[in-house]
């Protein structure tokens, strides 16, 4: 706890740079990982980060140690050609895109752990902190490569910020882009290059194995939470900062552990949060929408059998016992009286101590079950008349559709079939208002509404 | 709409050819819309049609011929032509609400990196309620029928305000309702003296919806009036099967990678 309040104090200088440094990656990569996402690019942000290895080996023998222009320079070449690699073997040869990907991805970066290996066995003076590029290791950063890698990050999220519109277009509609004479090719390439500086800009903090992550996780999260791209942007840079925050604090309080993998951890906790706990799109409130329809179904039905009782033997105030009611479904004792006692509560149903114990339905019960009852014959009505279905076929289409069918479409049934008296297997279809049915069939078809 | 001359006919098509590396192909189309019109563009599955627009738009590249809309080739009158794409060629789980998409058929007109105005916000919103759809607009696209999301698409390309309209299956798989919609605006467009270019799959309603027909299957048939051009005899040289010799040197400059030589 103590290195928590030290470390998010931020009294130390050289804290505030690694946070501010990481914190500015974590947006950056969430935002330009958010169009890498929609425009199903992720696996070529993940070939290029491997690919940009050699780029930085050779910077780093270039420079004859760690100079993080020299390196950012390398990467940067590195990825480029990584893209126009893939790009040329997909445009001109039978090969798939997914296949050039891997290929790409795998002999990039084969090639760089071939010259990482080169320089360690060699006698270069300083090869201190080479192995971080692998892994990431924020606490490493210095003044100078937080200078660096985070004005990187701060020109791409300005980037960003400037040309969104343009952005939104080409990743919703590219065709229509071209249509209205965008400059469509150049506006593609300013994307890829952004990404391929996003991953350049993390090779310290993150390293080259486990950028795409962060590219891809953020904003992967990110979808769970809304539906509008700006919102999207800001969720996917708000995640990527905590996801980078959390990862440079590990770095500090264990400097012998890597930073990325850490990070990609993070990451993946706040992707996992969205997926069990997001709203509306989350597996838990699905779960939870599902649970409430079938527990809907279930007591319509049981509303339905206490009307079926009346319609057979025309006796409204007999009480129905719990072993009648038992027989009509298939459901558990205890699942049954959790749903008769629902219906209680909502006074669907009276219940009776009895002798013999047992219920009725109140007025509203048995509007409500006419109801079903009626949407369930209008609905085996029209597919036996529209659909030509034959009636001894259209009965379990019916049991399932009269949950679903809303006031409105249950009107515009009624308009398209005149209000019929009976069901094609001639039972009668209740109206609550049976002086209010519409006689006229033809001059009120669906098409008027 | 700014500097049209009177004598230029809205959209003329000459020679053109489109080798396309592996689907149908088009042969020497030849044809000038005349303005005002109202044109559907039928022909068989393959004959070419989308490819044809396609190709007018500059989406895909031709090996010969040219376009000229008002005398002038697409990239001068960018801002008096509008394209509606197939509704299938977009990702309709993309995280935008229905007027942001119209929104976009505002973004001719306005500078790179320029954001929307208030005034571009009204028209969008205006685009929005012509087809009906004012109360979806902040609804995810998703969450719409495809008739539903066709008419974003007309919305949009009348928020781009263009006299010149070219629409890829505008019909395809909607409802009678947005059918009706969609029919009725092109008429009201139509009425403005603009000009429209429907690709359309369906028979049936050509003669009551359209007064021009261009009738297409790897080279045209026929186009004019629909009166005149749209008889038992037309319909019999495009559906009646394909030029053998035609298609087989298709199929050939296919397989050899023929490239055209560009003049």
């Amino acid at each position: 706890m103590d290195a928590f309040w030290e470390f998010f104090s931020l009294r130390d200088p050289n804290i505030r740079y690694v946070l501010g440094g990481t914190v500015l990656l974590g947006i950056a990569s969430g935002l330009i990982g958010t169009f890498t996402v929609l425009r199903r690019r992720a696996l070529v942000g993940d070939a290029v980060a491997h690919a940009i290895l050699p780029g930085v080996c050779l910077g780093f023998i270039l420079a004859g140690g760690k100079d993080p222009l020299l390196l950012v320079a390398g990467a940067f070449v590195f990825g480029l050609l990584s893209m126009i690699t893939m790009d040329f073997i997909t445009r001109n040869s039978i090969i798939s895109p997914d296949t050039s990907i891997a290929m790409v991805l795998s002999v990039f970066f084969g090639l760089g752990v071939v010259l990482l290996t080169m320089i360690q066995s060699s006698s270069f003076t300083d090869q201190s902190g080479l192995d971080d590029f692998l892994f990431g290791q924020a606490a490493s950063m210095v003044g100078y490569d937080v200078k660096v890698f985070g004005g990187l990050s701060l020109f791409i999220i300005l980037s960003v910020i400037l040309v969104y519109k343009e952005f939104k277009v080409i990743s919703f509609d590219l065709t229509y882009a071209k249509s209205i004479g965008y400059p469509v090719k150049r506006l593609e390439l300013a994307m890829a290059l952004l990404m391929v500086l996003i991953i350049t800009a993390g090779i310290q903090a993150v390293g080259v194995v486990l950028m795409a992550s962060m590219l891809i996780i953020p904003a992967a999260a990110a979808r769970y939470w809304t539906d509008s791209l700006s919102y999207l942007l800001l969720i996917a840079a708000v995640f990527g900062a905590i996801s980078g925050a959390a990862g440079s604090f590990i770095s500090y309080t264990a400097p012998a552990m890597p930073t990325g993998p850490w990070m990609v951890v993070s990451a993946a906790c706040v992707f996992f949060v969205s997926f069990f706990f997001a709203p509306g799109r989350g597996e838990l409130s699905r779960m939870l929408e599902s649970k409430k329809l079938s527990f809907r179904i279930r007591r319509e039905n049981v509303l339905k059998s206490l009307y079926s009782f009346e319609e057979k033997d025309g006796k409204a105030e007999r009480v129905r016992t719990l072993s009648e009611l038992m027989k009509t479904q298939r459901l558990s004792k205890l699942k049954m009286k959790s749903i008769l006692s629902y219906l209680k509560n909502k006074e669907l149903i009276h219940v009776y101590p009895g002798p013999p114990s047992g219920f009725v339905l109140t007025e509203n019960g048995r509007k409500e079950a006419k109801r079903l009852v009626r949407v369930h014959r209008l609905w085996e009505k029209y597919l036996n008349e529209y659909l030509q279905i034959p009636e001894d076929h259209v009965h379990d289409d019916a049991e399932s559709m009269e949950h679903l069918i809303t006031e409105d479409i249950e009107k515009e049934l009624r308009a398209s079939l005149g209000s019929p008296d009976k069901d094609p297997h001639q039972s009668q279809i209740p109206y609550d208002d049976p002086a209010s049915k519409q006689p006229d069939r033809s001059s009120n078809r669906r098409n008027t509404k | 709409m700014n500097e049209k001359s009177p004598h230029m006919p809205p959209l003329e098509v000459h020679d053109l050819t489109v080798a396309y590396n592996q689907k149908p192909v088009l042969w020497n189309i030849d044809f000038e819309i005349p303005e005002g019109s109202l044109t559907a563009v039928v022909g068989p599955n393959g004959a070419g049609k989308s490819t044809l627009i396609k190709a007018i738009m500059g989406l895909i590249p031709s090996s010969s011929g040219y376009a000229l809309f008002y005398g002038k080739p697409l990239g001068k009158r960018r801002s008096s032509v509008a394209y509606v794409p197939q509704r299938e060629s977009v990702d309709w789980n993309f995280p935008v609400n229905v007027f942001d998409v119209v929104l976009m058929g505002r973004y001719p007109h306005l500078k790179l990196f320029q954001r929307p105005r208030p005034v571009d916000k009204e028209i969008a919103m205006n685009a929005l309620k012509e087809v009906g759809m004012q109360e979806y607009s902040d609804r995810q696209i998703s969450r719409l029928s495809g008739g539903q999301q066709q008419r974003v698409f007309l919305a949009r390309a009348l928020a781009q305000d263009a006299s010149v309209y070219l629409m890829d299956e505008p019909f395809a798989g909607v409802d009678a309702a947005t059918e009706r919609v969609i029919f009725n605006k092109l008429k009201e467009l139509q009425e403005q003296q603009k000009t429209i270019l429907v690709v359309h799959h369906d028979l049936q309603n050509i003669k009551a919806y359209f007064d021009h027909v261009m009738m297409l299957n790897l080279r045209l048939t026929a186009f004019g009036p629909t009166q005149s051009t749209f008889t038992d005899d037309n319909l019999q040289k495009t559906y009646g099967g394909r030029l053998n010799i035609l298609s087989q040197i298709v199929e050939r400059s296919r397989q050899e990678r023929f490239v055209r030589e560009k003049e």
